[in-house]
Parts: structure tokens; C-alpha cells; sequence
């Protein structure tokens, strides 16, 4: 998690968090989110390149939050589940919408919006979280 | 070639809030106000959408719609009177997330509701001038209003993308416009709610700049209202953009399919573009659609479009207006109050 006052962090972290950008190892087809510049498998015969998720995927777990850390507290209950994206990797999202909606195996895909502010006078860090895919509406 | 809109994209957050909900909190009648601003509810923004998610999912959409490589675009200005940041550009993180490249200008747009379209003016001067193959221009809006009065009924957040460059879905025929120092609705640094004049934001203010910007640009075009398949008009409420249309000399059939202001209220600078984005939605080949704006301070600015072929291929690549409109939860005025950022935590 990113430390409430890291400038420094929150911009390194920008590019992955604002467009899903990972990795992908191309000798043996592995992504990987958040970026790795190394893939463990294939070791020095690794050929590790930018690769940028759809975003879309499903919800393999997920939990409400009714506790929250310290800066989140106006938000509960809040929804954090992991999602398997499309490509084939996993990481952890907020899930925006009611959480009474939310179940294993809904598919997701992706909305920008602000993850966290640093109070009223700091950084607001913006970033992907998920919203479900209203299967029973498909877009038009 | 010509130069016009290539792409489009609308966003609006899906909350609702019924003129009902509000009114039974107040002690008002919700009736009068349904009749008197004809509107129904407006939407709501969540906790975690301002300008810059809104105007970075209507810029995506634009995107999909224009089928343009991002970094092609060589312009993006927002227009807005509720960018998150007092001092920090709201297109420097869309830009980043739409991925449109480093060498890009960029710049924030403040001119009450209207500076959604004066960005879209500032991108087709541009292209016309050969500095940029395409441009961004956004109208995108968290408006607020004071608890309790007659703006709390409809402000609303949502808004607009749209790509100005050549081989359009639109040509953008011609647009001018009329500005003069008249204040009928400000806020001032610092302050959370906007001041307005009452009935002074009307007849000296709203109209007679509507009307003056528009009939400057039938001039100049040589057109009539009857020339146009569709009109557009900035929207504080469904009353003044019927009452504009008939002083002017457009029909009520002409205005319909703009007025999305009844379902979703007031989206400041991201009104007038919304409107317009509904109309591209269902316009085709060869209709005329003429559009003024209002902000105020006070101007407006006015257009003339021309609907192209290009309309058939490119409507169906995102999501339509209707489609954010309908998409909807109704919220109570509690949860309004939660999402808006009005307790003290």
C-alpha cells in the first residue's frame, strides 16, 4: 500500500495503476501485474516487455469492508476482491457499487476512479477499480 | 477536407436523486419545483468520480468512437468549474490515462457552464490552423449547489468528449461568439457553494446571450432555424432551453432530443455537450444540428454542425448517452448527503 504523504511513490506507480500496464514474459507467455522486470521462470532466457490489461475480468473472492485503514473511513462499506483479469494473472481491486450485488464469479470490468486523498490539502491518487458487468443490460 | 468532430463519448455517474427526495427535506413542494424547473431527478456522482474520472471516461469513449491512435491527438483542454485542483491540471492525469503522449498541450478551461465548448472551439481553430492533427476538448462537471436552495434541485455531474479533426462524423460549419461583463451567477476562491442573481440569471443574462450568440451565428451563416434538424441549448433547467428555442424560432420537436436535462439536471459544463452527444446519437448523414452554449459571467458560444456519412460507422464503437442515462440507481437524500461529501467525518 501506497504510504499516505509518497509523492515519489504514487508517481512511480502511475502508469500501472492508471492503465493497467504490467508485463509480459515472451519466452514463456507469463504476465505479469504489477510489472515485474525479471521473469522468474525463465530466468536470464526471459524476454520480459510492456504489456497493457483490458481490464475486464471476473471476481474470485471478495470482502466488504466495514473496518477501513486509517483515510478511508468515509467510504465504508467498501468492496476489495481479487479479480482474475482476462489475460490470465490476478490482483486485488476495489469493486465499486453496492456490496450487497457483489458475488464470486461476476464478471468485472474497468472504471477510473480516485482510489485515496491525502486529506483536504494533499495528493488525490486516481487509479482502475472494477464495477460488475450488468449482464441482463448489454450495452447499446 | 473538412473539420469537425471525429469522435464523441459521454459519461454520466449512475446515482440518482429525485426532485421528491429533496423537496420532502425542505418542506417544499416538489411539484412546483418538477413544473417550474421541469426536472424529475438529477444524477449524483459517487465518492470516488470528480471531473477528471468523468472526463477521462467520456475521453475514452470519444476514442473508441474516433478510432484514432491517442497520440495523434495534440491538444486536450477541459472545461470546467469543479476541477479537483485549485492548481494542477486536470488534463495532465487524463492525458497520462488515455495515453495521448508527452507532446500534447494541455490546459485547464474555467468560464461557468460554457467552458466545455469554448475548449472546442479553442481545437478547431487549431486544427483549421495546421498546429494539431487532433484535439480533446472536454465539458465535464461536479456542480454543486447549497443545501436548500433552488440550485440544489439540479446540479448534477456528468459530461462530454469530443475529437475535433478532419474526416468528421460532423463538420463543425462555423461557431462564434458573444460575451459581455454580466454577473448573475459566480463563487469565489475558497468557497464551496456558488452565488447566483435569482431571476437576474435570466432575461439579462441567459437569453439575451443565448439569443444574441445565436442570432449572430444565423447571420453569418446565412441559415434560418428551419434550416436545422436538431437544437441544442445549455440546460439549467428543461424551462429556459424550450423558452430559448421559441425566441428564437425553433420548434419543441427540434429541441427534444437535447433536453437531457429533465432525467439527470444541470451538468454545468458538461450540459450543453451532453445534449449534444444525445442528438449524435440518433442524427443522420446530412442533418444540420445548431447548439449555443451559456456560461456565466457571461457568454455563449455557437455552432453549426453538419452530420456526415461517417455517423453510421462510428456511433456504435461506445456506449451512447441514453445508455449512461438509463443506467441508473435512485438514491435518498441521506446517501446523497454521504456521496456529495457533506458530513464531517
Amino acid at each position: 500500500m501506497v504510504h499516505k504523504s509518497s509523492v515519489p511513490l504514487y508517481w512511480r506507480l502511475q502508469k500501472s495503476r492508471y492503465t493497467l500496464t504490467g508485463t509480459k514474459c515472451h519466452t514463456c507467455n507469463t504476465v505479469y501485474f504489477p510489472p515485474k522486470e525479471f521473469c522468474p521462470a525463465c530466468r536470464r532466457k526471459g524476454d520480459i516487455r510492456e504489456f497493457r490489461f483490458s481490464g475486464r475480468g471476473k471476481i474470485i473472492s471478495y470482502t466488504v469492508i466495514r473496518v477501513p485503514p486509517e483515510g478511508f473511513e468515509k467510504y465504508t462499506p467498501y468492496t476489495v476482491a481479487i479479480i482474475e483479469l482476462d489475460e490470465g494473472t490476478r490482483l486485488s481491486g476495489q469493486v465499486v457499487g453496492n456490496p450487497e450485488s457483489i458475488d464470486i464469479g461476476r464478471k468485472v470490468s474497468p472504471v477510473f476512479r480516485k482510489f485515496h486523498e491525502d486529506g483536504p490539502a494533499g495528493l488525490i491518487q486516481y487509479g482502475i477499480k472494477f464495477e460488475l458487468v450488468a449482464e441482463e443490460t448489454p450495452l447499446k | 477536407m473538412t473539420i469537425g468532430i471525429v469522435g464523441y463519448g459521454a459519461y454520466i455517474p449512475r446515482h440518482r436523486i429525485s426532485v421528491e427526495e429533496i423537496a420532502k427535506i425542505w418542506g417544499e413542494n416538489a411539484e412546483n419545483y418538477k413544473r417550474g424547473l421541469m426536472v424529475s431527478e438529477k444524477s449524483v456522482p459517487d465518492m470516488d468520480e470528480d471531473t477528471i474520472t468523468i472526463s477521462t471516461e467520456a475521453g475514452r469513449n470519444a476514442l473508441l468512437r474516433a478510432g484514432i491512435d491517442p497520440a495523434a491527438i495534440g491538444a486536450i483542454y477541459i472545461g470546467s468549474e469543479s476541477h479537483p485542483y485549485a492548481v494542477k491540471p486536470s488534463g495532465t492525469v487524463v492525458s497520462e490515462v488515455l495515453c495521448l503522449g508527452n507532446d500534447i498541450m494541455v490546459a485547464d478551461f474555467e468560464f461557468a457552464c460554457k467552458a466545455g465548448t469554448a475548449a472546442m472551439q479553442c481545437c478547431y481553430g487549431m486544427v483549421k490552423a495546421g498546429m494539431i492533427e487532433y484535439g480533446m476538448a472536454i465539458g465535464a462537471d461536479t456542480s454543486q449547489g447549497r443545501p436548500g436552495d433552488a440550485l440544489e434541485y439540479t446540479a448534477a455531474a456528468g459530461g462530454a468528449a469530443f475529437i475535433i479533426g478532419r474526416d468528421p462524423l460532423a463538420t463543425l460549419d462555423d461557431t462564434c461568439s458573444f460575451t459581455t461583463d454580466t454577473s448573475d451567477f459566480w463563487r469565489r476562491n475558497m468557497e464551496d457553494y456558488p452565488k447566483h442573481g435569482a431571476r437576474f440569471t435570466g432575461k439579462p443574462a441567459y437569453f439575451k446571450h443565448v439569443t444574441s450568440a445565436a442570432r449572430m451565428l444565423l447571420e453569418r451563416t446565412g441559415t434560418k432555424p428551419g434550416d436545422y434538424d436538431y437544437v441544442v441549448f445549455h440546460m439549467p433547467n428543461g424551462k429556459f432551453p424550450a423558452n430559448a428555442a421559441k425566441m428564437l424560432g425553433f420548434s419543441g420537436q427540434q429541441l427534444q432530443q437535447s433536453l437531457v436535462v429533465t432525467r439527470i439536471g444541470n451538468c454545468y459544463s458538461g450540459s450543453s455537450p451532453l445534449g449534444l452527444s444525445n442528438v449524435l446519437d440518433v442524427a443522420k448523414p446530412g442533418q444540420k444540428i445548431f447548439m449555443v452554449s451559456y456560461g456565466s459571467g457571461a457568454g455563449s458560444d455557437a455552432f453549426s454542425f453538419t452530420v456526415t456519412d461517417k455517423i453510421l460507422e462510428r456511433r456504435d464503437l461506445a456506449p451512447t448517452t441514453e445508455h449512461y442515462i438509463s443506467k441508473k440507481t435512485n438514491i435518498d437524500y441521506g446517501m446523497y448527503v454521504k456521496l456529495r461529501g457533506k458530513l464531517k467525518m
